[in-house]
């Protein structure tokens, strides 16, 4: 349990004299669900995005499972098992639905380069078949054969989800999963990563939703003005006063 | 010493050609997002309104040769100097800046023509798509020139009064070796009142502001209700205007012909890649820069060194620049990285 | 075998039968004689080639050509050196192009969109000035690289073939390669390199270079290294105007550097476009329609044309004839520059992409997108819900 998995150290990022981090230490254990959470512009998005190797940290680093990802491009971090689900999504728009998944498949299969050009794609079964229980399992099971960009944005969002998952990835990065979503598609998500959850899959989950971050977190870091103010359980973050000034005061809980 | 300055010299008006042609790509690629093929084309167009001018300007009559007085000799003279024997010699000696007058109005409504009718619906469309509809039309343009003019060469004369060269060596006391032919130096002076008057109008100018103020973020002056593809449709006329001015004073340089537009956009396309995409100043400082190291390369004592380093040396250093300085020279973070 | 697999040996035996048979079916369009259909071939490949790069990746590369040039001095160079066999000439011609392909791609990759474009454009460029000018010892500079009696051709004399007055012809085990055999050589390297193009297109590979085209940035953050990817696909092409190159030279034994110039770059762009980008067949058909047409409007001169308007009234006729001779004779790159813009404007699909609206007209093959796609994610949502 108290594994830990990422280790955000002493990281600073900023932006023309802008501090977008300061002093970010943040440890994600194995298995857990760890929620950052903060105000808008307090610098979520821009943690996720040195963690994925988008962004360079001005100085500290960033490790995954004993490895630096600091400078690492980002296919290498993506091979090390940290996977990105992004909060616009990021799909490809002219594939089918089925292949926009398989692609991750056979990157984490096959590795970030190899020249299999005699193969056939719509020949490896199984990679096909394990493209079409995920996405059945997400509710598009009935178009595999759609190009993606036929998709309405909730699903093209719910697809996004499935090309994290397919990976089957040590450390899911989840950016505002609900984000725009209807109510019944927010709780649907909801279920969904909690059955991900038991699997016991450690995820990173960016949310302002606070519905969602209590039903899921098992811990909770809050950022606010680039920097870390509280770290704890739901519990002990709901009960924290700076929290509740930093942040809390703004939104109905 | 004499021999560095003297190549200084002839780099600098081949590189105010390239920056003239540059500023216009540059500018028309940072308001509009258009990749022009056909830019060069229309510099070679300038060149040929030069050509025109004279040909119109020299239309002949057969007269009496009366210097042969043994048989019955005719010779070519033209009208208007028989016409008008004081002026017309003058007007035809001046034909290439004359034609300047000409080109600002043909340039511009060609720009303004190719925008409306062509451009302008290309803006959605992916760059591969602009780059190949405009090279059909770099093709149709130069085809359409070559029947009419034939494929080789028109030589072009500078006024007589400028056919000379100036001392520049005498002038500062180094020495006689070192020569400027007057009409290069004529021609580096008005390129850089061209791109003066450029930066001026984009300076001072309230429409000019808009336009930088597109090239820095289109979607921001989206936002504040300009309607910007309208109101940049002029930034069109104006890239045109430039580059068929510099077309038209450069022939006495070089003789045109149907192929020269090609040859330059290729070399300003680099010029552009070098100086940074959506730089204007860097589409200048590199439309200079590689006009004098191209100069330095053909001195005969570099060649003899490095054979035929005159013929690539502009491809090397662009390529040296986007391996050092993946952005060029003064490009900016965000233009054309996606 | 699943029905994907079958239906592509369906496509390729199609493919490779439309080709052999071209001296038929070419017959009613008078263009059955072995030169143009040889070009067709040449073409074809070279078409094929650069829609790996361009159709799978959409890296738009201004300098083809160049490949193409170098393919022909490599295959001359091995004429004149070794063998008047073409076999090792166009080994050759492959490697050496994709050699140069990985040169020129390693730097031109660096960039993507229009920069790519420009560099590829820049890089064929100077190396058609290169071979006008420091190069002429190997290019021959102007006149272009010929045969001559005095050529060493080191594994022909070594095999005892006997000297004869005169330079001797290319050929494959004995067979000259001019005329029909000619073709037939063109045709079978033709569809091997469909073939080859097929297995590409077909393979997690081509799927890879596809899903690039579609979205790079992803493709990083997926965990794929793109640049092998893109290097490979541009190599890839590379070799395949080399192979189109050495080809040139094999019906016709000398190599020109105008076979590096812009516009030669620009046509195979426009055969790839014309025929539809992307798709397996299109560039074959659109460098077949390109050569056709070139052999058709080239060889109209002007008073052909007062013939074929004769019957219009004098002064219409004079007319129509100054029209038209701009487009015909030396005028074809008018034509060409008139196409590549009509196609742009009006068929960006290319005729691939013509022939399948049509046959959607009659119901032939369903679109693949589907309205009912929200609707279905509602139900699911509730259900799920």
């Amino acid at each position: 349990m108290d594994n830990v998995v990422l280790h955000v150290a002493d990281v600073h990022k900023s932006f023309a004299g802008l501090h977008a981090l300061s002093d970010i230490d943040l440890s994600v254990r194995e298995g857990e669900t760890h929620a950052i959470i903060g105000p808008n512009g307090a610098g979520k998005s821009t943690l996720l995005n040195v963690c994925i190797g988008r962004l360079k940290p001005d100085s500290g680093h960033v490790v995954f499972d004993g490895e630096n990802l600091t400078g690492k491009q980002p296919h290498q971090i993506n091979q090390l098992g940290v996977v990105r689900v992004f909060q616009t999504p990021e799909i490809f728009p002219e594939l089918s639905i089925l292949e926009n998944v398989m692609v991750p498949i056979l990157a984490k299969r096959d590795g970030s380069f190899k020249l299999n050009w005699f193969k056939r794609f719509s020949g490896e079964a199984e990679v096909r078949d394990k493209a079409s229980s995920i996405l059945s399992d997400l509710g598009l099971g009935s178009m595999l054969q759609h190009d993606a960009s036929s998709l309405s944005r909730g699903d093209k969002r719910r697809l996004e989800l499935a090309m994290g998952l397919s990976q089957d990835p040590r450390l899911l990065l989840l950016d505002e999963p609900t984000a725009g979503m209807a109510r019944h598609d927010t709780n649907a998500t909801i279920e969904l990563l909690k059955d991900i959850k038991a699997t016991g899959m450690t995820k990173v989950i960016i949310e302002h939703d606070m519905h969602v971050v209590f039903s899921l977190a098992d811990r909770i870091s809050v950022l606010a003005g680039g920097r870390i103010i509280c770290q704890g359980t739901p519990e002990e973050v709901k009960a924290d006063p700076r929290v509740k000034e930093a942040y809390l005061g703004e939104e109905q809980v | 010493m004499d021999a560095i300055l003297v190549q200084i010299l002839n780099g600098l008006d081949k590189g105010a050609a390239y920056a003239l042609i540059a500023l216009g790509l540059t500018l028309v690629f940072g308001t509009l997002g258009v990749v022009n093929f056909a830019h060069g084309a229309i510099f070679m167009i300038g060149a040929f309104c030069a050509v025109t001018l004279n040909r119109l300007l020299t239309l002949s009559t057969k007269v009496r040769d009366e210097s042969i007085t043994l048989f019955e000799a005719f010779k070519e003279v033209p009208i208007l100097t028989t016409k008008f024997p004081t002026i017309g010699p003058i007007i035809v000696d001046y034909s290439v800046p004359l034609a300047i007058l000409v080109a600002i109005p043909i340039m511009w409504g060609l720009g303004l023509l190719m925008e409306r009718g062509l451009i302008r619906h290309f803006y959605k469309r992916p760059h591969a798509d602009q780059i190949l509809v405009t090279f059909g039309l770099a093709i149709i343009i130069q085809e359409i020139v070559k029947h009419y003019y034939g494929a080789n060469p028109i030589p072009q004369a500078a006024p007589a009064a400028f056919s000379g060269s100036l001392n520049i060596g005498a002038l500062f006391g180094l020495g006689d070796n070192i020569v400027y032919p007057w009409w290069r130096l004529i021609y580096l002076s008005f390129s850089l009142f061209i791109i003066s008057a450029v930066f001026a109008f984009l300076q001072f100018t309230t429409f000019g502001m808009v336009v930088r103020a597109g090239m820095q973020d289109r979607e921001m002056v989206g936002m504040l209700g300009i309607n910007i593809e309208r109101r940049f449709s002029l930034v069109f006329g104006l890239a045109a205007v430039v580059a068929g001015l510099a077309g038209v004073m450069y022939t006495p340089i070089l003789p045109p012909d149907y192929h020269m537009g090609m040859d330059f956009l290729v070399l300003s396309f680099v010029v552009v890649v070098v100086g940074g995409m959506g730089s204007l100043g860097g589409a200048v400082a590199a439309g200079f820069l590689l006009g004098i190291l191209q100069s330095f390369a053909s001195m005969t004592q570099v060649k003899a060194i490095i054979p035929g380093i005159d013929q690539i040396i502009i491809y090397l250093v662009a390529v040296v620049v986007l391996l050092v300085l993946p952005r060029g020279l003064l490009g900016r973070k965000g233009v054309m990285e996606d | 075998m699943n029905k994907s697999a079958i239906s592509d040996w369906v496509l390729f035996f199609g493919f490779a039968a439309a080709i052999l048979t071209m001296p038929v079916w070419l017959a009613p369009f008078g263009a059955n004689y072995p030169d143009l259909m040889q070009k067709f071939a040449i073409f074809g490949v070279f078409a094929i080639g650069f829609n790996i790069l361009f159709g799978l990746t959409g890296y738009l590369s201004f300098g083809h050509a160049a490949f193409l040039g170098v393919g022909s001095y490599t295959v001359v160079w091995s004429y004149k050196l070794l063998t008047m066999n073409i076999i090792p000439g166009i080994i050759f011609a492959v490697i050496v192009s994709g050699i140069f392909a990985f040169l020129i791609g390693y730097v031109s990759l660096r960039r993507s969109g229009i920069y790519f474009s420009i560099l590829t454009l820049a890089f064929a460029q100077m190396s058609y000035n290169l071979a006008y000018s420091v190069l002429t010892p190997i290019t021959n500079g102007e006149t272009g690289l010929q045969l001559t009696l005095s050529d060493p051709r080191i594994l022909d004399s070594m095999a005892g073939v006997a000297v004869t007055n005169s330079v001797p012809n290319p050929s494959v085990f004995g067979i000259k390669t001019s005329g029909l055999p000619g073709f037939y050589i063109c045709a079978v390297v033709l569809i091997i390199g469909f073939f080859i193009a097929l297995r590409i297109t077909r393979s997690p590979f081509g799927m890879m270079l596809k899903a690039i085209k579609s979205n790079q940035t992803r493709m990083a953050y997926t965990g794929f290294n793109t640049r092998p990817y893109l290097l490979w696909a541009f190599v890839i092409s590379g070799m395949y105007a080399g192979l189109a190159g050495g080809l040139l030279a094999v019906t016709d034994p000398l190599a020109g550097a105008e076979r590096m110039q812009w516009t030669a770059s620009g046509e195979v762009v426009l055969m790839t476009i014309l025929g539809g980008v992307g798709t397996l067949v299109g560039p074959v058909i659109g460098a077949v329609v390109i050569k056709y047409f070139e052999n058709i409007f080239s060889s109209f001169n002007k008073s052909e044309l007062h013939q074929v308007f004769a019957a219009l009234p004098d002064g219409l006729e004079n007319v129509v004839v100054s029209v038209t001779s701009m487009f015909v004779g030396k005028g074809w790159h008018l034509t060409l520059g008139l196409m590549f813009m009509i196609v742009v404007i009006f068929l960006p699909g290319g005729i691939m992409e013509g022939v399948r609206r049509v046959g959607r007209l009659f119901g032939i093959g369903k679109p693949k997108t589907l309205k009912p796609a929200s609707v279905a994610t509602t139900e699911q949502g509730q259900a799920n819900g």
